[in-house]
């Protein structure tokens, strides 16, 4: 049978930096899969995904989160990303763990729908999270660009792309 | 490389890559459906795994996606859920219900293209000893309206499960997509 979960591509930082991009995303694969294993260089940051260098105002997102001491949800609309952390959460110190599953990301029919699984230790907040996130837009899924926000991603961070083929 | 070494490199990415196999794609089409069915499941695996967008024909911005297997309905199964809204969050169960419920779609009221997500693991399904537990995670985002939602469901008998079937209030919307995979022990 043939290979149906395959890595695509895997960025270690060998340096602090702040954006890291995935091009030329082949269209062969059902969904997309985005690991990341990510730390603050100096701080506490936050971290991003656009799609297709798509920077308007055309990612929203709802998000179920817990801390230790209650369950919570918010919302964005209209944003310029769709979120791979909760406010505040990407330490310094300790890794954030983030799993992004990019729903059917090569069709272009439908705005792509994604599900993130994410936690947080040792940053501004700390908890767990799931957070659904859509762009509003049809056209299928070539390239990803990470940021962080207002810092870099600490040398040694982790960011694998893997992808999903149905039959 | 020699030919016998690159044969037995390629022989041992194969056998690597093969512990997560896709077993069957549906895909909706124009006119829309009320039932995904995944018939004839090869028992070879030790979980499944469903991954689909999904959207419903029923009115209003929400939809449930609701499975059945083996056909069986009756009282056999369970389920319990948190429910995030985008202010709040919510928690729910039903017993005893004819049918599993996994997590919230979008539906005909959602925006045009807006179609939710879920990722659903089925364990040890081949097993006939023990009861079935399924777990989803999925939810649609609407832009200012729509759902993040943790889901289980048990499968009360002990069968294991060589069909699914995959339905809704009403149909699946067009470009609606369902994927089987089986995941190797």
């Amino acid at each position: 049978m043939p290979a149906t979960y395959e890595p695509i591509a895997t960025n270690t930082l060998g340096s602090a930096a702040a954006t890291l991009t995935f091009n030329s995303i082949p269209s062969t694969y059902t969904d997309l899969i985005l690991i990341c294993s990510m730390t603050g260089n100096t701080t506490s940051i936050d971290t991003r995904v656009v799609f297709n260098s798509d920077t308007g105002s055309n990612y929203s997102a709802t998000r179920l989160m817990g801390d230790g001491t209650s369950a919570t949800s918010n919302r964005s609309t209209n944003r310029a990303f769709i979120d791979l952390n909760y406010t505040g959460g990407v330490s310094s110190t300790a890794p954030t763990t983030s799993i992004l599953n990019i729903m059917n990301y090569s069709n272009s029919t439908t705005y792509k729908t994604t599900l993130l699984r994410g936690n947080e230790l040792g940053g501004t907040y700390q908890g767990t999270e799931a957070i659904v996130g859509l762009w509003r837009n049809t056209a299928a899924i070539t390239s990803m660009t990470i940021t962080a926000s207002n810092d870099n991603f600490k040398s040694g961070s982790t960011f694998t792309l893997y992808g999903i083929k149905a039959a | 490389m020699s030919p016998i070494l690159g044969i037995w490199a390629s022989a041992q990415t194969a056998s690597k890559l093969s512990a997560y196999d896709s077993i069957a794609t549906v895909t909706v089409g124009a006119g829309g459906t009320s039932t995904v069915s995944f018939t004839s499941i090869p028992q070879t695996y030790t979980h499944l795994q469903i991954r689909g967008i999904a959207r419903g024909t029923v009115a209003g911005t929400d939809e449930n996606i609701y499975m059945q297997f083996n056909g069986v309905g009756g009282t056999s199964y369970s389920w319990h859920r948190i429910l995030a809204n985008g202010s709040s969050v919510s928690s729910g169960n039903n017993p005893s219900q004819p049918s599993g419920v996994i997590t919230v779609v979008s539906a005909s009221g959602s925006t045009a293209n807006v179609f939710g997500a879920t990722v659903v693991d089925i364990l040890d399904y081949a097993n006939t000893s023990k009861n079935k537990t399924v777990r989803g995670l999925g939810g649609s985002d609407q832009n200012g309206s729509g759902y993040a939602c943790f889901q289980s469901f048990a499968f009360n008998n002990t069968a294991a499960v060589t069909s699914i079937d995959i339905t809704s209030s009403a149909n699946w919307a067009q470009y609606t997509q369902f994927a089987l995979y089986g995941i190797k022990g």
